[in-house]
Order: C-alpha cells, then structure tokens, then sequence
C-alpha cells in the first residue's frame, strides 16, 4: 500500500521511521484528515505542507498525542503506537518542537533542559555541577556550545535558543523523530541557518525529521521530500527534486465549494470605507478602499496581519499611522465605541471568547450593542427588545427554540448569526468579518455567504477574512493579499484563482509568476 | 427547531413566572436552606422565633446586607471589592470627626454636612480603587486588598486609634439610629431604598445589562461599543457610597465614630453573602435577592449560634468554612475546572 508514496525510502523494508497510516479525524461536523497515509522515514526530512486549515496541524497533534484519531494507526519502526497523550508520544520517541516552546523563565538553560529529571546528589539536593557537564556535554555534542550558555536564564533566551533548548529536551529523551512546526517563523536568517545544520545533523544520524511550514523556498532548503495536504486528505508526496515552487502550490489548491455561492454583485463607485495608508505593530502601510455593496476578502497567511488589520479598523489595535475613513468622514479610532459608533461593526474570529456572553440568552446577545437606542431615560424597553431580537434572528435564521434561549446551548453556525444579528441590528455601514465560517458546517456556511451577498446588495461595505480559499474566491469581488503585514497585491474576481491568491500569499517577490 | 419567529408566542407556565419572581430556583434553595437553619435552631431553643429575636436577626442583618447589595454589583461587573469594611470605618471617623469641629468639638455639630463629607470619602475611595485596578492594571483582589490595610491605616491616623466625637445628642444621627417609620427601622428602611436601587438598576437598565455584560464577556463588551473603564470606577465608586453610608449608620448606632469597632471584617460578610447567594465568581451571574437571602441566612446562623449557647469564636469559623462551599458550589455549578486537577 504505497500507492501515495511514488519515493521509496533509503530502506527498503520501508520500517525504518514513523509511518502514519489511514489517519482519520473529525471535531463535530468538520472532517479534518480522511484516509491520511505517510511515511516519514528515519534519515530524512519529510515537509508537510499544506493551505491553512488543510489539516497539517492536525496530523502534527495525531502524531504528538494530543488528538486521538478515529481511525488508522501510527507506527514507530513497523510497530504499532498507542498513543493517548503528548506523554505517550514522548515515551515513544515522538517529540514536536513547538513555535513557542514552553521555558521556565527565571531558571538557568541547563535546570530546563532536564526539568523533571534532575541529576541529583544523595536525597534530594540538585547535583549542579554534574548538571553543567552535562548540558555542556550535550551541546558540544550536537555542535551548538556557541549558541546557548548552559547558565542563561530562560527568560533571556532568543527564540532560536528557545527552540533548542526543546530540541535538548528531546535528544535528552532519545526522540526517534522529530517534529518541527513553523519553526523559523521567528528566527533570523541566521538563526534559521543554523537550525537547518542542527536538523540535517539529526536526520543524520537516523531520526524522522517531520517540517511543517508555510515557506515553500525554505521547504527547498531542507526538505528531502514533500508532503501535501488539502481538505484534510493526502494529495501526494513527492522527492524535492521532483517539485518547483509552483508545482507545490498546484497540489495545494483545487477545492470546489462554488455551488455555494450566490453571486453577482452590483456595487456602486461610492467608497465606504477608505483605509489610507494605515500601520500598526504589525501591519505596514496598508491601503483599501471597499465600496458600497462591494465584498473585498483580506487573504494570506496566518501571520499575515489580516487579523489585526481588522481589529485595528474595529478600534481594537492601536493605529500607528494611517487614516481609516467612513462614508468620506475620517475616523478618530482610539477604541471599539470609535468604531462602533462611526458604523464600523467587527465580528471577531474567536466567537465565543471574544463576542459572545455565552451563559446570557439570545435576546440579551442580539441586543447588547443597541440597548441605549431601546431605553427610554435608560429603562430598557422590554417590549421594543423583544420585539427586536425576534425580528434579526428572524431575518438570519438563527435556530434556537426561544429568545430566552442561552447562547452557549446554539450551534456553532447559530451563534455566529446571533453575533451577525447583534450587529446588523445597529445597521452599520462597514462589516468586518474575521474567519466568519470557522468550526461552522456546511448548510450554516451556506447560509451565511447568502447573507453576506445580500447585505452587500443593501449597500454595506463588507470586508472578509478567511483562511479557506475557496470561500475567498466564491465570496469576493476583490482579493486583497498581504504577505508579512503588507499588500503583496489586489486580484479583481476575474484575476483571482487559488494559484494567484496562493502566489501573491507565499512566494517570495521574485519567484512570482 | 423551527424558527423562533414562527412559531407561538410561549406561554410561560404560573408556577415558572412565579419560581422567576423569586430569582430562579438557585434562589429557591437559599429559602430552603434559612428555613432549615430557622428550624433547627428554633428546635433547639424555642426564643430563637420570637419576634423580639428576629427583629434582633433583622437589625444586626442590616449593615452586612447594605454592603452585600453593592458588593454584589461589583463581582457582578467582574471584580470585587475586599476594602469595604475599612472605607466603612473611615466613613463613621470622617463623619464623627466633621460633626464634632463644625459644633464644639464634640457635639453640637451640623449632621447634614459630617453625613454628606462623609459619603464624598467613600465615594473618592472607590473611585481611587477603581482607578488604581484600571489604569495601574492591578488585579481587583491585590489592588482592594492592599486598600484594605491603607483606608484602615487612614481611619486609625485621622482618629488616633480613639473613638471620635458625640453623636447621640444630634436628632439626625439618633432617627438614623433608633428611628422608624411605620414601624419598620430608619436603617432598615435605607437598606430597602438601596437595594431596590441596585436591583432596579441591574435588571432594568441599560447600564445593568452592560455591567452583567462586562462581568460575562469584558472582550466582548469592549468591541460591542461598551467603555469598560467608566463602568468599572462607576461600579467602585458605588460601593464606596454605600460602604459610607454603612459606615455613617454604624456611627450614629454607636454614638460615635470608630477607626474599626463594627466595621472590621464586614468585608468577609458581604462577599460571603454575594457568593452564597449566587454570583459567580467570574462575574456576570447574580443578583440582589440571591445576596439579601444569602444574608439572611448567614445573620440568622450567627444570632443562632449565640442562642444556643455556641462559643462566639466559632462563627468566625463558620463563616470561613460557609464562604469555601459557596465558591465550591459556584465553581461547580459553571462547570469550571478545579486548579491542578487533569482537565
């Protein structure tokens, strides 16, 4: 059963390394990983790649215990691996090095590397000194004594030397394989230079590397072969020099959800919302203009900035630079009852934490950003309330068997429209919609781009950001990509495409088609 | 499911309208539970539900209860407030210690203005206390802890440790003490207008709802318009009035005005009885009739415990222990995670 697998791996039992095989995993109703069968074998660099919400993360947590598949199975050297916690993994050889690895901050290098295990004198008095030889030994042995001071606080660590203070943590263990997720997106280009070394180094010597991340020149860097996902199934896999950048990008996309979209939108030239030349901490000089009734999806990857380009138009980041305009009228944008107030209505990408009063009920959810308009001398009309909730969860569909009903009880779908309810009710003239369809499933997707289409048709400026291509596509008539938290460039709907989007999100500017 | 809009209007059954008036069946139990502590009690000795004795529960139940009703508003808003029984104390010294130099030095003062400077500290208090948990970004637990001690330390300072002034020779400060008003007491009647004032205030308004919303959701409050700042020193500043008021009743029942005698631990009493009586400690549940039922339980057992003859130091203990099954059983109620147990 190799049909996935064209590379045979350096052995030709094929047993030598972690094998992954018939990996599935669902979380309600999104099916994130069907059928997933890869081999990462001892000796190599194998990349996973994948659009975001492909499933890459997923299988990373499959491996590392922390979701149990429903099915399929891992083995480790042709045997079978029971793996119920990130413990279990650990005991197996399994070891992911985390973005942010988790450091003690006021102990020295050496004490967090062997946190847990301390080498110790009779009872219970550290040993330090042998604890000193002993890192020191550990980090000659790998080459890496002029990185790190075995002395140093965590606290003072570079995040390189975080990382490998998790990669110590590992080899102290014996990790038979090794998973690395986005690991330099915080390193210098030194630093990822000589974490590439450290890596080869460890393949080398016979481990499974498994390298998750997003740059695809670096996947040519250090990866021996390529692995893709897509909607949560394996495309293929393929050696590194079978593949260029664009061949990778092809794999990745080519999803359909275009019969869910209700299109054709008549905008009009009259601009809306007008962000000129905005910064933030983390997005630079950021200009877009969306029109009345026009949808313009902020695509790219995590980590792009769109996210916090949409909170700093909600009032919520601080705008460094810039001017944010509405209907022409420049905004004064301080904090979200600036935005609020301007017409500027933020649906937030974690809706439970960040939107909802969970154990409050629909009615007080819909109407928490209009009781003022409701009250007379500041008595909530109670009548006037009702009488409004029942009309907005009316209007969105929002199932749920009273207006007493506690949000926390809703689908995930029915909550999302209770928080679209709570702002439409304020008839706002700019929607910002942040991952509006996460964790949601695919009737109440439905549902809701019929809604954005038809709150674009009544005049409404609405900006979208998604991680799911397909759902960029479908639903906008512009595609505005940032790459690093600046434009890397606007499609109109007739130039965009997955690879388009794709190219403009992650290839490297001269790399572009 | 249908739809809401589609289908009838519900129709609320008489016994669940009735079970609502009372605050929901949380607060069902609460009734229970004073019932039993009334029965026991009464059981082991029958004065304990004579009338004189009840007004006796009643009256001692008052202070607490005042400080109860705003307490429960702040934890409501998601903070809480420890420092409420020294701005109490610092209250009664300000009030005793106006009074005092606005007559002769001791009495004979003008009660209008000791009552009115004295309720301007409280409210400075709280103000301070909300400021110092905004824009000093300290935890509301630390930052009223640490004024606990200060307002205390103040009180102490500004009276030199002595009770201050003669109060019981004014009218004013005796009707608030000992008056009544168609037979209910002065104080008794204060409680009523403030706590009707909160109830109103938390179920009614708009600004009630967006106080449950901050306690339930600050980020979510926050990006729908809400300017949580305003609300959380507005919130402090209120208590702070009321722990004044209690502080100035507390003067005038004593006849003068002392830095802590009466007023020292009344903060245990109102958290207590706002945990008890159905906040959650995250903020965002509660209400006034859960914390006045709460303090009446809790008055009820104190005054019970004294009847029959239990050592005093032990409602101390009762009360710490009556504070830790409160929060246990809040805690389980909202489903939260115990600390250090797998999740």
């Amino acid at each position: 059963m190799r049909l996935t697998d064209p590379v045979r791996s350096g052995d030709p039992a094929g047993a030598d390394g972690l094998r992954v095989e018939g990996i599935g995993k669902r979380f309600g109703p999104v099916q994130a990983l069907t059928d997933v069968s890869i081999d990462f074998p001892a000796g190599s660099v194998t990349a996973l790649l994948g659009e975001n919400g492909a499933g890459k993360s997923t299988l990373v947590r499959v491996i590392d215990g922390q979701h149990v598949p429903d099915e399929g199975r891992i083995l480790l050297d042709g045997v079978p691996l029971r793996l119920r916690s990130p413990g279990d993994a650990r005991r197996a050889g399994i070891r992911v090095i985390p973005q942010e690895p988790d450091i003690v901050p006021h102990v020295s290098v050496a004490e967090n590397v062997y946190l847990g295990s301390l080498p110790r004198h009779a009872g219970r008095l550290v040993d330090r000194g042998r604890l000193h030889r002993r890192v020191a030994e550990d980090l000659a042995s790998i080459g890496f004594a002029h990185l790190i001071d075995p002395s140093a606080l965590g606290r003072d660590l570079t995040p390189a030397q975080r990382q490998l203070v998790e990669i110590l943590r590992a080899l102290t263990t014996d990790a038979r394989v090794l998973a690395f997720d986005e690991p330099t997106s915080s390193l210098s280009e030194q630093e990822t230079e000589a974490l590439f070394a450290l890596i080869r180094r460890l393949a080398a010597d016979g481990r499974s590397i498994i390298y998750v991340s997003h740059r695809l020149a670096e996947i040519f860097r250090i990866a021996d072969r390529v692995a893709v996902l897509r909607d949560g199934a394996l495309v293929g896999v393929h050696g590194v020099e079978q593949l260029d950048e664009a061949a990778v990008v092809r794999m990745m996309v080519g999803r359909d959800l275009g019969a869910m979209f209700a299109r054709g939108h008549v905008f009009t030239q009259e601009v809306v919302l007008d962000v000129d030349q905005v910064s933030t901490d983390v997005v630079t000089d950021v200009s877009l203009r969306v029109r009345a009734g026009e949808v313009v999806a902020l695509a790219g990857l995590v980590g792009a900035g769109r996210s916090e380009l949409c909170r700093a138009m909600a009032g919520d980041l601080p705008i460094r630079s810039g001017q944010v305009s509405v209907d022409g009228r420049p905004v004064g944008l301080r904090r979200p009852s600036d935005a609020v107030r301007a017409g500027i209505a933020y649906a937030p990408e974690e809706r439970k934490a960040q939107a909802l009063l969970l154990r409050r009920s629909v009615r007080d959810n819909v109407t928490l950003a209009v009781l003022r308009r409701l009250s007379r001398l500041r008595f909530v009309r109670r009548s006037a309330e009702r009488a409004l909730a029942a009309t907005y969860v009316h209007r969105l569909r929002v199932r749920t068997p009273s207006l007493e009903q506690e949000v926390g009880k809703l689908s995930g779908g029915n909550q999302q429209k209770v928080v679209l309810a709570r702002w439409l009710a304020r008839r706002p003239r700019v929607l910002l919609l942040d991952e509006p369809t996460r964790g949601i499933d695919v009737g109440a997707k439905a549902e809701i781009y019929r809604l954005i289409a038809e709150l674009a048709e009544n005049g409404m400026a609405v900006v979208v950001v998604s991680s799911e291509l397909p759902e960029v596509l479908g639903l906008a008539d512009r595609v505005v990509v940032l790459q690093n938290g600046r434009v890397a460039g606007q499609l109109d709907r007739s130039e965009a495409t997955e690879e388009s989007v794709l190219a403009l999100a992650m290839m490297s500017e001269g790399a572009r088609p | 499911m249908t739809p809401i809009a589609e289908s009838a209007p519900v129709r609320v059954r008489p016994a669940r309208r009735l079970l609502d008036a009372l605050g929901g069946p949380q607060n069902l139990s609460l009734i229970g539970a004073l019932a039993g502590v009334l029965v026991v009690f009464g059981y082991l000795n029958p004065a304990y539900l004579s009338w004189s004795n009840l007004a006796v529960i009643g009256v001692a139940a008052t202070i607490p209860a005042l400080l109860a009703v705003a307490q429960t508003m702040v934890i409501i808003c998601g903070g809480i407030d420890i420092s409420v029984g020294s701005q109490s104390g610092l209250a009664a010294v300000v009030a005793a210690m106006v009074f005092a130099s606005t007559g002769d030095g001791l009495a004979n003062g003008v009660a209008v203005v000791a009552i009115a400077v004295a309720l301007v500290v409280g409210v400075a208090c709280g103000i301070l206390n909300g400021l110092i948990i905004i824009y000093g970004r300290v935890n509301a637990i630390i930052g009223t802890l640490a004024m606990l001690a200060a307002y205390k330390g103040l009180a102490q300072l500004l009276s030199g440790g002595r009770a201050q002034g003669y109060l019981h020779g004014d009218d004013l400060f005796i009707f608030v003490a000992r008056g009544s008003i168609a037979g209910l007491p002065m104080m008794v009647w204060i409680l009523i207008a403030v706590a009707a004032a909160i109830h109103i205030l938390l179920k009614y308004t708009d600004i009630g709802r967006n106080i449950y919303a901050i306690g339930g959701n600050a980020t979510a409050a926050r990006l729908a318009g809400i300017s949580l700042n305003k609300y959380i020193v507005a919130v402090y500043a209120v208590m702070g009035f009321v722990a004044a008021l209690a502080g100035v009743i507390l003067a005038a029942r004593t006849g003068s005005g002392q830095p802590t005698a009466g007023s020292e631990g009344l903060e245990l009493k109102a958290i207590t009885a706002a945990f008890l009586g159905g906040c959650a400690i995250a903020g965002g549940r509660g209400g006034v009739g859960g914390t006045l039922l709460a303090v009446a339980i809790l008055s009820a057992l104190d005054n019970g415990l004294t009847v029959v003859g239990v050592n005093p130091f032990w409602q101390n203990v009762a009360q710490g222990a009556l504070l830790v099954v409160a929060v246990v059983v809040q805690q389980r109620r909202t489903g939260e995670r115990a600390v250090g147990l797998p999740a």
